[in-house]
């Protein structure tokens, strides 16, 4: 096939449409058409009233109905959320807290997957299966069980004072310790898997060459594997920040009150306070957070898909 | 890499799936506790797990969560395999970018977005709100997980089987069921399977996207955990955990088979076996 052939988009049969158009037409209805409304929504007022917001679109009263009900919008809601400090402040931290978790991730995650990489082939699928199977098991269930563990009478506590290493028991549970550990523990498996995915392709003879010019192997490691492995790093870290920047169950369970993070904020101002647009003023600007790392990450998915393709 | 593991490597294994197992397993151990009191072992009991058989409430959570799951799992599949067809097959069409943008995005997009703008939705449809938007809300973000398993299994498929079968006259429809989904079934099943537990397990979504009468199994933990650590609680995890478990070692065993008893028929056909 020649070159011209390749970029030119070939014909396509009406099935072959209708294939694109299908998961095309889902996803455009139920994912990127409610960002539309959350949008919408988010420069509406409160009311008193089901749904609870003013303007309410009906587009059986015409034209001149859903004009007046545009004029009714403003930015008001995102007015409020610079005024009121709570929110910045949970942005802030909940981006600080997430970066700090995911370093902590790579910290003990790094090794995990370097361990894996250099054990003999026979074992891999087996760690790999252990890596993988955590992921299967309940978020919920995982993040809760850690609560049994770090409470003040818990048993992390009981070991350590059994053990003389401490006179009184340590106050982890709901502190920002706790959600550092349950990010970290939850989100593992994700930083593990392309990281030793892409430490799995590396060539060794790189390794070896470097050793027999006689290359100390802390520097082989920092110069070659490290450099080598960092696709994978990068792909890892993603997975694991993005998602915790808008963590809700882990600071709602590990976190104390003073815990401040956005999808806690936005839970309570939804659930608790029954402030839709508020809480969508919330999404959007979260969303606008968090646009740039999943541009980031969607093209380097691209990329690393093209060069296995 | 192939050189063997050093002392170092030996120990972060074991350390860190230790951190990985650890938790689990006292959760376990402590759902047999016969102590009210989940941190002081009282002795072994199953008297949780008996109290849970007589537990309405609980069951009929969890066998909305089962539908939900069961019925997401198996459209999503569907969805997904289809997604998953177009990012490799499809070559190049208007908004293809837009399309790889929506499969990737719900991936690592945090989970009150998802709810609240879905749930937004269905207000805006002026939807009555219950296990069918829970479910749609469910297959909605399974199907990508499922495009990124089925696609993966795609891209290492050898694609000259199915022109030789097109060549031969075979009709694309027919070509897909009888060649390319038989390749592929490991990676379909597999993404069955992770749309299922992905269901099984989401509060955040399910919670907003609810209603009246579709209280799904892990909103009911949540709200028990809310109040505290109970052995009720431990006994409900450790079924789930135990379900999973056998399911995802049942699903490699039967892969490893099926991948066996193919790599002996390729090797009788070409009679070298």
């Amino acid at each position: 096939m020649d070159e011209v052939h390749v970029a030119a988009p070939p014909r396509r049969s009406l099935g072959a449409w209708l294939l694109i158009a299908v998961p095309y037409f889902w996803l455009f209805l139920f994912f990127l058409a409610p960002f539309l409304i959350v949008f919408k929504i988010s420069l509406s007022q409160t009311a008193i009233a089901i749904p609870p917001y003013v303007p309410t679109f009906d587009l059986a009263e015409g034209w001149q109905a859903f004009t007046d009900s545009l004029s009714e919008f403003s930015l008001e809601n995102y007015v409020w959320l610079t005024e009121d400090a709570l929110y910045w402040k949970s942005y802030v931290s909940s981006v600080s807290i997430a970066a700090v978790s995911t370093f902590l991730t790579l910290l003990i995650g790094y090794p995990i997957a370097y361990g894996m990489a250099r054990s003999p082939q026979s074992w891999r699928p087996t760690l790999l299966m252990l890596v993988i199977l955590p992921f299967w098991t309940s978020f919920l269930i995982r993040v809760y069980a850690w609560i049994g563990i770090l409470k003040n009478e818990g048993l992390l506590n009981q070991l350590l004072l059994s053990l003389g290493l401490i006179s009184e028991p340590l106050v982890i549970l709901n502190t920002n310790l706790a959600v550092y550990i349950g990010i970290v523990y939850s989100y593992l498996p994700f930083l593990v898997l392309p990281l030793y995915a892409s430490l799995e392709r590396l060539d060794g003879t790189l390794l070896e060459a470097a050793e027999d010019l006689g290359c100390p192997s802390w520097k082989a490691f920092w110069k070659i594997t490290v450099p080598l492995s960092l696709p994978g790093v990068i792909a890892g870290c993603f997975l694991v920040f993005i998602p915790a920047v808008g963590e809700f169950v882990i600071p709602d369970l590990l976190g104390g009150s003073d815990t401040l993070m956005i999808g806690k904020t936005l839970w309570v101002e939804f659930f608790n306070n029954r402030d839709w647009p508020v809480s969508s003023a919330v999404a959007v600007i979260l969303l606008l957070i968090l646009v740039i790392p999943i541009v980031l990450f969607q093209n380097q998915q691209q990329k690393m898909a093209e060069k296995e393709g | 890499m192939t050189r063997g593991p050093t002392w170092f490597n030996i120990t972060s294994l074991v350390v860190g799936f230790s951190f990985l197992y650890l938790p689990i397993v006292l959760l376990v151990i402590y759902s047999f506790n016969e102590s009210r009191l989940v941190t002081v072992w009282g002795g072994f009991s199953t008297k949780w797990y008996v109290s849970l058989l007589q537990n309405d409430q609980l069951l009929d959570a969890a066998w909305v969560t089962l539908r939900v799951a069961f019925t997401s799992a198996t459209i999503a599949t569907v969805l997904g395999t289809l997604a998953a067809l177009v990012l490799v097959r499809s070559g190049r069409f208007i908004g293809r970018s837009l399309f790889s943008g929506m499969i990737f995005a719900p991936l690592v997009m945090p989970e009150v977005i998802l709810g609240l703008s879905l749930l937004l939705l269905f207000v805006a449809m002026d939807t009555a709100r219950g296990f069918w938007t829970v479910m749609l809300a469910h297959t909605t973000f399974a199907m990508c997980y499922v495009a990124v398993v089925v696609q993966s299994r795609l891209v290492g498929f050898d694609k000259s089987v199915e022109e030789a079968a097109e060549d031969l006259g075979c009709p694309p429809v027919k070509t897909f069921f009888l060649v390319t989904l038989p390749i592929i079934l490991p990676g379909v099943i597999a993404g069955w399977m992770l749309a299922f537990t992905l269901s099984l397990d989401d509060l955040v979504i399910a919670s907003f996207t609810t209603g009246p009468g579709a209280t799904t199994l892990p909103m009911k933990i949540y709200s028990q955990v809310r109040l505290g650590v109970t052995p009720e609680i431990n006994a409900v995890c450790t079924i789930l955990v135990a379900l999973v478990t056998l399911g995802v070692i049942a699903a490699s065993i039967a892969t490893k088979r099926q991948q066996v008893q193919r790599e002996r028929d390729e090797r009788a056909a070409f009679g070298d076996g």
